[in-house]
Formats: structure tokens, sequence, C-alpha cells
């Protein structure tokens, strides 16, 4: 299907499929099994210059935008989510410096995400912070040409292996959303020291953390914006952001239920291939059909974003709502078709199954996203003739 | 450095069928690809223009098709495409066609080194390379799995590949090698080679541009036919000789005297 993609798109739709191919669905099970970060397949996606397709070319990007993204980002989700959210998560830690940054911050931090030879993260979420982005408690004090950080981040995604991170503190508990300022921290701050690295259910090989600020004192020249921007920054990366986790969903969904199809063309029961069974076919029709409506809702959303419509924020929530309850419904039902062999760890199914689980959670929560989706619904509404 | 690699573009064997009234492979509507052997050329071209400096610049006999395994090669790494193409050169065997590249090799000149793979994936002889090194009248190291030292313009120091283990071997530039798999991993093609790729200009040169005379290139100039395609018995025994070439040359010739031959 010819869904107008870019030549440069098209590039990279193929690089992405071949790189998975070559160097992530050999490892991708291992990796799961002793929860290893992807170094490897991080440093083959790097040499085949993906890291920096959304990035302008004058830091050492390609000039693509979201859709760029999202098509890279759904080739690798296809053969494993914990790599694709690994490779993603460097663009939410990027797009604040990007959207928000100086010329100075750009220029001396974008040049190595680009290249893939410096990760990224973005620490918003903490013990107490979960969709109330607004009640960050990790603290912000200003002290002659520096901040000085305290608290302490969760959950945070590559927060180990990154080298840049982008951290969300408050200067001003009191002014709630309006004390929220983003910084950049780089790894080695004296007082930024890491904690423990999550068990998690799915997205095995993807380095989760708590990290610690304590007494981290930090320039002044790494705040991005102005004290209070924080809030805006954080949304709008999320908006930026939002369509690249639609694409992870999409493409675990479609790595689901290729090895569903190629299961029921391969298996017999009661002398007849599994596939030729209504039950199955059903099933089968009616994952196929969700997946190219969420692909095709993506896709938009990209579209939107990069063109930063005003509509950005409605359909990039609606894209991630749709696609993650998409690849959760696929994967599960990929794995129903699979039956008995779906539920062994022996094939690849159930694996995608755990990886889907998170892409209804993060990024905002699909119940936020909803949220979202009805206050730009009921917003627009204003202005229908 | 000036580094040529010659590459052959050949079916995909996995799909091939035999058409059974001619006895040879159909090649229509079947995929196509470098020969392997010489991906791993290429690469090793690559890796040396990085260290090195220079250009690599791939060179292929075929159908104007071939010009989709030149650019697969940029996409990793190569620097400049160059094919010879002409109906002339059909039906070449492997003296008609080391004859024809040795032409375009000469025509481009000032080289120092050309690589070649060890062996086509459909014809499996491993002569063009060896072809291609008695043409030129330069030295010649076969299945090279490793280059030790190179110093441009002066000489290359290799590790080759034996029956029961590996020779190092030494050679003035320019010279021909052949290369084994072990030599290398071939990178994957990243966003900015596939850029470069799809924007390059070939340069397609027929027989005339390469002083190519008609007598020896394609079926005319094919003198050779295949017969049988066997896999050989390993050999074992026999007695290696070392020294300097004068060294050997002498007890080479005592052997042969002391068995009466000479």
């Amino acid at each position: 299907m010819d869904y107008g993609l870019t030549e440069q798109q098209l590039m990279i739709k193929e690089l992405a499929r071949k790189v998975s191919k070559e160097k992530i669905l050999p490892v991708r099970a291992e990796l799961d099994e002793k929860e290893e970060f992807p170094y490897e397949p991080m440093k083959a996606l790097a040499e085949a210059d993906l890291f920096g397709i959304y990035l302008p070319e004058p830091y050492g990007g390609f000039g693509g935008g979201a859709l760029d993204l999202c098509v890279a980002v759904e080739e690798i989700s296809r053969v494993c989510g914990g790599v694709a959210v690994s490779f993603a998560a460097n663009a939410l830690g990027a797009y604040p410096i990007l959207l928000f940054g100086d010329e100075e911050q750009k220029r001396k931090y974008l040049p190595d995400i680009a290249a893939g030879r410096k990760f990224c993260a973005f620490g918003l979420t903490e013990p107490n912070v979960g969709s109330d982005a607004a009640a960050v408690a990790t603290t912000a004090k200003r002290d002659g040409e520096y901040y000085i950080l305290n608290g302490s981040k969760q959950w945070i995604t590559n927060g180990g292996v990154a080298g840049t991170l982008t951290i969300l503190a408050t200067v001003n508990k009191a002014r709630g959303a309006r004390g929220l300022t983003a910084f950049i921290v780089e790894a080695g701050t004296p007082g930024f020291t890491l904690g423990k690295k999550e068990k998690k259910l799915g997205i095995r090989c993807s380095d989760t953390r708590v990290l610690y600020f304590d007494n981290c004192r930090i320039p002044a020249a790494n705040r991005l914006g102005r004290e209070g921007d924080g809030f805006r920054i954080a949304m709008a990366t999320f908006d930026k952001a939002r369509p690249g986790i639609g694409a992870q969903a999409v493409g675990i969904a479609q790595g689901a239920f290729e090895e569903a199809v190629k299961f029921a063309k391969t298996r017999e029961q009661f002398g007849q291939k599994v596939s030729s069974f209504q039950a199955i076919q059903h099933m089968l029709a009616d994952m196929a059909t969700q997946i190219e409506a969420s692909r095709l809702l993506v896709y938009q959303a990209a579209r939107e974003v990069d063109r930063d419509s005003k509509e950005a924020s409605k359909v990039s929530a609606m894209a991630k709502l749709y696609a993650s309850d998409t690849a959760m419904k696929v994967t599960v039902d990929a794995l129903q078709v699979c039956g008995g062999s779906g539920y062994m760890r022996e094939y690849p199914v159930e694996k995608m199954m755990r990886d889907a689980k998170i892409t209804q959670i993060y990024e905002g929560t699909n119940q936020i996203q909803r949220s979202i989706i009805a206050l730009c619904v009921i917003r627009e509404s204003a202005n229908w003739k | 450095m000036k580094i040529i690699v010659c590459i052959k573009q050949v079916p995909e064997v996995s799909e091939v069928k035999i058409n059974p009234v001619t006895n040879t492979l159909v090649r229509e509507g079947v995929p196509s690809i470098i020969n392997p052997f010489d991906t791993y050329a290429i690469e090793e071209g690559v890796r040396l223009r990085e260290k090195y400096g220079g250009s690599v610049i791939i060179l292929t006999m075929g159908p104007p098709q071939a010009e989709t395994a030149l650019r697969q090669a940029v996409e990793a790494g190569a620097d400049e495409m160059i094919l010879l193409s002409d109906r002339a050169f059909a039906g070449s065997d492997t003296l008609a066609t080391s004859f024809a590249l040795s032409s375009a090799i000469r025509k481009i000149g000032d080289y120092d080194l050309v690589l070649c793979g060890k062996q086509a994936m459909d014809g499996d002889t491993g002569q063009v390379g060896p072809g291609i090194a008695e043409f030129l009248d330069l030295p010649l190291i076969t299945y090279v799995k490793k280059i030790e030292e190179l110093e441009p313009g002066k000489r290359i120091r290799v590790e080759t590949m034996t029956d029961d283990g590996y020779d190092i071997l030494e050679s003035p530039l320019p010279a021909v090698l052949t290369v084994v798999k072990e030599i290398n991993i071939p990178r994957l093609p990243s966003l900015r080679t596939k850029m470069k790729a799809k924007s390059a200009r070939v340069t397609v040169w027929k027989a005339d541009d390469v002083a190519a005379p008609a007598g020896k290139i394609g079926l005319e100039g094919s003198p050779t036919a295949v017969w049988k395609i066997f896999i050989p018995k390993p050999r074992s025994g026999g007695q290696i000789l070392n020294g300097t070439t004068a060294e050997v040359a002498d007890q080479l010739y005592n052997h042969l005297k002391e068995r009466h031959l000479v």
C-alpha cells in the first residue's frame, strides 16, 4: 500500500528493517531473558544513521520529522519493542532541547545524540508523580550561576545509559505547574546518581531506572527556556513524541500478527491447516484491519505534528490511544492463534504480548489520552457551524 | 589509495531453477544480488580507504541491470561505479571476462590495489581474479583472510587461508588480491550511503571504450566450455619448500634432478 511516504522515509524504512532483521532479531530473546541493554543493536542503528533522522542537518541530523521517526520505530518494534523504546526514548529526551534550547545548547548536545554517540533520557516521573505531572517534587534552587537539584525520579527509560538527560524540577512548589522548569543534566555530574534498575514484565532489555539528585549542582546555562516553562515544554515534547509510541505499538502488533499468520498456515489439526478455520480467519481479519487503521492514524498524527497543526495534540493522543489498545488486543489474539505454542517462551509471541502492555501506560496513560482528546473535542465544538 | 573492486551480479541461488531444455540457469524473474564473496572484497576496500584515504571504484561486467549491484556496493561504502556493458561481451567465459575487466582496469589506470571475491557463486571457477592478474602482469595473492601491513605504493603483507592453516605472504604493490569470507564482516548500509547511491552516476563503458577487440571478448573470445562440475578430493602429503625464491628454485631443481626429470 502506498502511504505517501517520501523517498527518504522509504529509505529509512528499508534500512530500519534490514538492521532489525540482521542485528536485532538474532539477539532479542536473549536480551529479554537476561534484561540486558541492547548496546550492539543500538550501535548498529547509529551506524545506519538512524539516530539523527528527526534532527536538523546543522546538528548532524537529516532534517526529517516525526513521520521519519515513526517509520523507523515501527520497523524496529516489529522485531523488538524493547530495542525500539531504547531507540525512541532518545527523541523524547532530545525534543525539549530541539524545541526550546538556545543555539548554544543545541550545538553542544544535539550532534552527539544525532550520531548515537550519547544516549538521551527524559526525566519527569517520580514516585508520587505519574499522570499528575504538575506535582513534581524534585526541586531546583538558584545559587548564583548554578541551580542545585534535589529529589528523585522513577522509571526513567535509558536513565542508566544516557549521557544527556532532560530533567523536570520545580523552582517553586507553591506555583504548581507554573513552577516546573526543564534542565539538561549530564551523566557523571556530582550529586547525580543512579538508583536501582527495574525488573519489568516487558521491554525487559530497556534500561528503566531510579535517579537520585542530592545537591546536584548544574550550570544555570543548562536551563531550557525560562523558569516556569517546564510544564509547557513537557507537554509540547509529549505531543511530538506520542506518534512514536503509536508507531511502536503498530510495529509490535504487526510483528505478532505476522507470527500468527505464519503459524496458522503451518499448524494442522483435524486434517487441515488451522488457517482454514473460520474462527481463526476472522481473528486474523480483525487483527489486520485494526493494525491498518492504527498505522494510518499514527502516520497522520505524525504529519499533523510535523505541520504544527492545531489538531496535532488531539490526533497524536488518538493515535497513541488507538494503536496501543490495538497492540494489546492483537498480541493477545496472536498468542491465542498460536495456541499452546504461543504460551511457550521458545516462540516470540508471548514476549510481544508482554511488550505491548506498556504502550497503554507510558507517555501518558490511555486514560489521560482520553481526557486530552475529550478536552480538545469540546473546545473545538465551539467552532462548529 | 585508488582501490578497484571487481564484482559480479549473480542470481539469488536459493530460488534458481534449471531450464530442462538448455541445461542452463533460468535467470528471468530471479532476484539478483552481489556475489556474496565480493561483498567481503568491497568491505575490505572501504576499510582500506577509511585507513589510508583515497577512493573505492567498483567495476563490473554485465548487462544493464548490473547497475543495481553497483549501487548496492555504494550503499556498502564504495565511491565510484563503472559498468562494462556491451552486447559484444555476452557469452564470455572466464578468460574473456578476465580480459575485458583487465582492459577496463588498464583504462582506469594509476591504481594501487585490485580486490576480488574468492569465486562467483554461480560459476564457482575462481578464475577471474587470477586471470586479471595475468593480463595485467601483476602479482596475485589468493584466499586472503587478513591484511597485516600495507605501505601504499610499496608493499602489502597478508595472511592467506590454506587447507590446513594459513600462510603469510608479502608482495609489492600494485597487486591483485582475492579474499575469503573470514577477512571481515561487511557493514550494513547507512542512510548517508543509501542517499549517495541513489544520486551517484554510473560510468558505462562499451568494448570500444576499453579497446577490447572482438576476438578476445564475448562468445568469440571464449575458448573454454564447462564440461563437468565436481568437488575435488582434498590433497594431502607432498613437501613444502621454504626460503627465498632463489633458494626454493635451487631446492626444486635438485628434487627434479634426483628424479631424473630434468
